[in-house]
Formats: C-alpha cells, sequence, structure tokens
C-alpha cells in the first residue's frame, strides 16, 4: 500500500480518536439542553472546574489555600496526604452534585418560565463565575492530572500493523481509554434517558414544565438531577482533557470546540453529539493532512466552524435534531 | 364503609353510585393584587359524581381549579382532601395525591409520542429503583409491563389505536384533547379534573368528548370535576353544577335546581337595567 494512503488512515485513526473527545464535551450540552432547554455556556468551566477539585483532593491541597494564607498569613497549602484516585472522583462527584444543587437553588430555580436567552445569559454568568471561582479555591497553575489512565505508544496496534503493512499507526494508549469510557458512558444515558422513570421524567421536563408538574414529576428534584449528569459527564470530560494536555485554563476553551459539534450533530440529539464530534475530529485532521499544506496549514482552526456554518445555512437542525414541525 | 357514610351514598337514575364527599373547599378566596378571582367560595365533589363548574368568561372558574390543583394557593380558606386539610401543596404533590388535570390551552410532551406522553402518567405508579429499570431487571420489567397494558387498555377505551406512535405535535386540535385526558386518566386519579375539555370543538367533536367523558365515569367510575362555559353541553354531563360570577357563587345544585335559578338566568342572559 502506498504511503501516503498508509498515512491517511493514521490520521483518520487520530481524528476519530480526537472526535471522541470533542463528543464527550458535546454531550453535556445536550443532556442539559435536551432537559431543561438551557444551553449551558458552563459546560467547559464544568470540565476544567472538576479536573481542578479532582487533582485538588488527590493531592491533598488545601481549598482555598492562598486565600486562607493572605488573610490569616499562614502558610498551609497542603494537608499531606495523597487520596486514591478512585476515591478522589467519588469525592469529586460529590462536589459536583452540590454544585449542581447550588446552581439549581442560587440561579435555576429563580429563572423559570424564563426566556433560553435569559437562561443562556445566566450561564454565561455561571461560567465566568467559577472559572474564578476554581482559581481561588485551587489555585491558577497548571497541575499535572495521572489518575493512571494507560498513556503513550500503543505498541500492540504498533507492531501490529507495522508487522502487517510495513508501517506502524501511532495510536495514544489514553485516547483509546477515552473511546471506550465515551462509548460506555453514551450507552449509560441513553438507558438511563429511555428506561428508566427519572430519565422520562427528564425527557418530560424539557418539553412542557406544566404537563410535568401535571402528572406528579418535581421540578427542581430533574433539575438538580439533570445539572449533576451534566457534573458527571464534565468530569469525565475533565479527566480524559486533563490527562492528556494537563488542567490549566484553557480546558474551558474546549466548549468552544463542542459549539461546531453540536451544530452539526443537533442540539438536541445523543447519537448527533457522537457523530457530529467524530466527523469534526476526522475531518479537521484529514483536511489538514490533504489541504493543509496547499494553503500554509493551520486550517485546524476553523474547519470546525466553517462546516458548522456550512450546516447551519442548508440543514439548520443539524443531522439529528428534531424537524421542525409546524402544523399551518 | 361505616353505617354514617353508607347513608351518605346515593345511587343516582341511571344506576352509578354516588359516595361519600372526597373533596371539600372551605371558604376560598383567592386575590392576584387587588383583583379579587374567587370570593369566599365553598363546595364539595362527591366520590364517583360528574362535578360540573360553570359561568360566564373571566367568572373565576380556571382560578378554582389550579386552587384545586395547587398550581394557586388561595389567600383565605380550607382545602379537605379525603377528609384531611390539606397542607399548601406545590402541583407536581397534589398529582402525586391521586388528583390528574388536563389544562385549556392543552398542555402535552409536544416532541414525544401518543404513547409516550401517555406512558409519562403513569411515572407515580413505578416503584422499582433507576438501576432495576435501566438493567430491565426483576421487579422492574414486571412493572413495565404492567404499567403498559394500563396505558393500552386507556388508549383502545378513548378509541386512539391508530394514532400511538404518532408525534403529538403533528395531531390535530380534538385529538390532542383527547390525548390529554388519557395522560390524565391513565394516572388512575381520585379526582380528574377538566378545564374546559370542550373548548375550540367544532359540535360532533364535542358530542364525541361528552360520550368520553360520561364513559369514563361510567365505566371506571372516576370522580370528575370539570369546568366548561357551554351550558348546553354541561347540563346533560353533571350530576351537580356550581355556577360562579364576578368570583362569587350565585347557584349550586342539579342541572335542573340551577336552570331555573333566577340569578344564574340573568347572569348569563344579562339583566335589564332601568
Amino acid at each position: 500500500m502506498p504511503e501516503q494512503l498508509l498515512f491517511a488512515m493514521e490520521v483518520t485513526l487520530n481524528g476519530l480518536m480526537s472526535g471522541v473527545l470533542y463528543s464527550l464535551v458535546a454531550l453535556g450540552f445536550v443532556l442539559i439542553f435536551k432537559a431543561s432547554g438551557v444551553f449551558n455556556y458552563a459546560q467547559g468551566v464544568m470540565a476544567l472546574f472538576s479536573a481542578l477539585t479532582l487533582v485538588g483532593i488527590m493531592e491533598g491541597q488545601v481549598p482555598f489555600g492562598h486565600m486562607i494564607n493572605a488573610i490569616f498569613g499562614t502558610e498551609i497549602h497542603h494537608f499531606g496526604w495523597h487520596v486514591p484516585a478512585v476515591a478522589a472522583i467519588l469525592l469529586t462527584m460529590v462536589v459536583m452534585v452540590a454544585l449542581a444543587w447550588a446552581v439549581n437553588h442560587f440561579i435555576m430555580r429563580h429563572l423559570v418560565n424564563q426566556e433560553p436567552i435569559i437562561l443562556f445569559m445566566a450561564t454565561i454568568g455561571l461560567a465566568y463565575f467559577m472559572e474564578g471561582f476554581g482559581d481561588l479555591m485551587w489555585g491558577a497553575d497548571i497541575k499535572n492530572l495521572n489518575v493512571g489512565l494507560p498513556q503513550g505508544l500503543n505498541s500492540f496496534i504498533d507492531e501490529t500493523t507495522f508487522n502487517a503493512l510495513g508501517y506502524g499507526f501511532f495510536i495514544d494508549n489514553l485516547d483509546i481509554v477515552a473511546s471506550v469510557v465515551a462509548a460506555l458512558l453514551v450507552i449509560a444515558l441513553v438507558i438511563f434517558a429511555q428506561y428508566t422513570k427519572q430519565g422520562r421524567a427528564m425527557r418530560a421536563v424539557a418539553d412542557d414544565h406544566q404537563a410535568a408538574l401535571s402528572v406528579g414529576i418535581s421540578l427542581n428534584f430533574i433539575w438538580v438531577m439533570v445539572w449533576s449528569v451534566a457534573g458527571f459527564v464534565a468530569l469525565v470530560a475533565g479527566i480524559m482533557w486533563g490527562s492528556k494536555s494537563g488542567v490549566q485554563f484553557s480546558l474551558s476553551l474546549i466548549a468552544l470546540k463542542a459549539l461546531p459539534v453540536l451544530m452539526l450533530g443537533g442540539f438536541t440529539s445523543i447519537p448527533g453529539a457522537i457523530v457530529g464530534g467524530l466527523i469534526i475530529g476526522v475531518g479537521e485532521k484529514l483536511f489538514e493532512f490533504a489541504i493543509g499544506p496547499m494553503i500554509g496549514g493551520a486550517t485546524e482552526n476553523w474547519f470546525a466552524y466553517v462546516l458548522a456554518l456550512l450546516f447551519l445555512v442548508f440543514r439548520p437542525q443539524g443531522l439529528f435534531g428534531d424537524k421542525i414541525i409546524e402544523r399551518v | 364503609m361505616t353505617d354514617a357514610q353508607a347513608a351518605q351514598s346515593t345511587v343516582s337514575a341511571d344506576g352509578r353510585t354516588i359516595g361519600e364527599v372526597v373533596m371539600e373547599m372551605k371558604n376560598i378566596t383567592l386575590r392576584f393584587g387587588g383583583v379579587v378571582a374567587i370570593k369566599d367560595i365553598s363546595f364539595d365533589i362527591r366520590e364517583g359524581e360528574i362535578r360540573a363548574i360553570i359561568g360566564p368568561n373571566g367568572a373565576g372558574k380556571s382560578s378554582m381549579l389550579n386552587v384545586i390543583s395547587g398550581f394557586y394557593h388561595p389567600q383565605e380558606g380550607e382545602v379537605f382532601y379525603k377528609g384531611q386539610k390539606r397542607p399548601s401543596m406545590r402541583p407536581f404533590e397534589v398529582a402525586r395525591q391521586g388528583i390528574a388535570r388536563t389544562f385549556q390551552n392543552i398542555a402535552l410532551f409536544e416532541g414525544m409520542t401518543v404513547l409516550d406522553n401517555v406512558m409519562t402518567g403513569r411515572l407515580n405508579h413505578m416503584h422499582t429503583n433507576m438501576v432495576q429499570q435501566a438493567l430491565w431487571w426483576g421487579k422492574a420489567q414486571k412493572e413495565e409491563t404492567e404499567n403498559r397494558e394500563v396505558a393500552e387498555k386507556i388508549i383502545d377505551f378513548l378509541e386512539i389505536q391508530a394514532i400511538r406512535k404518532t408525534p403529538v405535535a403533528r395531531l390535530p386540535y380534538g385529538l390532542k384533547k383527547r390525548v390529554e385526558l388519557a395522560r390524565a386518566l391513565v394516572a388512575e386519579p381520585s379526582i380528574l379534573l377538566l378545564d374546559e375539555p370542550m373548548a375550540g370543538m367544532n359540535v360532533e367533536e364535542k358530542e364525541d368528548m361528552s360520550r368520553f367523558i360520561l364513559d369514563v365515569n361510567d365505566e371506571f367510575g372516576t370522580t370528575i370535576a370539570l369546568i366548561e362555559h357551554d351550558m348546553g353541553v354541561v347540563m346533560d354531563l353533571s350530576d351537580r353544577v356550581v355556577v360562579m360570577d364576578y368570583g362569587r357563587k350565585i347557584g349550586d345544585g342539579t342541572p335542573d335546581e340551577v336552570r331555573s335559578n333566577q340569578e344564574v338566568i340573568d347572569a348569563y342572559l344579562g339583566v335589564a337595567h332601568d
């Protein structure tokens, strides 16, 4: 097989893998949007916040350490213990549920029946607040996150492909783990939404508040649940991205990459978020590989957005979004 | 049943049993700022009857229904449900107590199919936990099957089998009303509240809906409280009627009693002022 084609195949595979990571972030958006009609701008910051919290707990960092030291003139930074990864992840999840409760109690509860744009603005505020809050709580320095996930070249794939094709594919172990986790997450979420009582209630709330109340659904309970699930998805995304590129502010910007994914897949579709992420992941890598050199490169920066723009023009509901039905 | 309760039960002309008082509204007053929507109204609903609340536009009928279903909270007065004073409750808590309702402007889950809509009415009859449901395990499977059977029975009863899998958003108005009725009915409510079930319908649709309401009451013995401003329909349907006008109660009794009440006639036909 020609070298070029093999290389293209490797690029495609890597594109799929990074697409999975986009999908993970997009999933959090879709969940909240489906369940409450809110486009949660803070989803990316939630991923950052969860990753910061996870690292903080694992390292035994004192929350608000800098603030405490500044006020009381002390010099405490660490409790001096290390928490095992699994326990730290569970503790972080507890924090994310508490956050979900707080978001509902202090913000969303007061905005029932408001226009979607107002809810959207509220989440922008929430995003900036949480960004600052995360810094205040855990410090603004770049942190390493290592929960024990395998990283680096997968030598099995490398060797197998080298022996078979004479060209070793470079696939990162972490990307493989991320793909498996994403697949499990999606299956779990779909089963949850389709087959459980709470999932049904969630879909009902998204559709009509009044009707949901009349069949005995507590809106507050469902909202806290939805934000908790979104927190959980943010945590998973935070772990994957944090392990890959360190926990730092730029983690919150992955939210911006999720936007074109959503436009492609449709804002209301869980499979859409997955397929959209994959298309964008593969698309931007292949485009850079095939067209990039001809036009000076750096196409990865804009490819996703241009693709999203085209979709907005020709298929505004995305690939899998709810059809816009209108009775005339 | 004790003797005292038995004494309260009566058998109506067509052989249905009207039981004891299931809900009692006592001196309800509801204000919105300076506007008095309901003024010191008392009435009761008996088990198994069809109870109508009628009145001209703006009489406060819908407000009354919203008080019963917990959407509004009256400033004064008490609600007694199954013999006990009901504390101030939110709508979902009222629904869980067995009071189902429909809405004047239809509140359905537009994006879901008819069957899914009806199944949401069974949410409060599901008691297995999330994990069991997700894994389709043990009791959860049996429970889902049972709930589905109830849903299918109601769907058959209201003759909407043909549109079971259709998304609600595609249905015409009259059918939507029927789906909403199905969703409320499937919860097997102690009291079924219908907010203008015939509003915006043509004569034929009204006749259909009237027949369904009567059949539901007859077949399942469901207690029904309904609001309507079309006098003709109500008089044929209901066992007892409350008449409201400008937030006050101006009549209460059987359709015949109400029909001959001078104040009611004045409210509906107008009074000559000299």
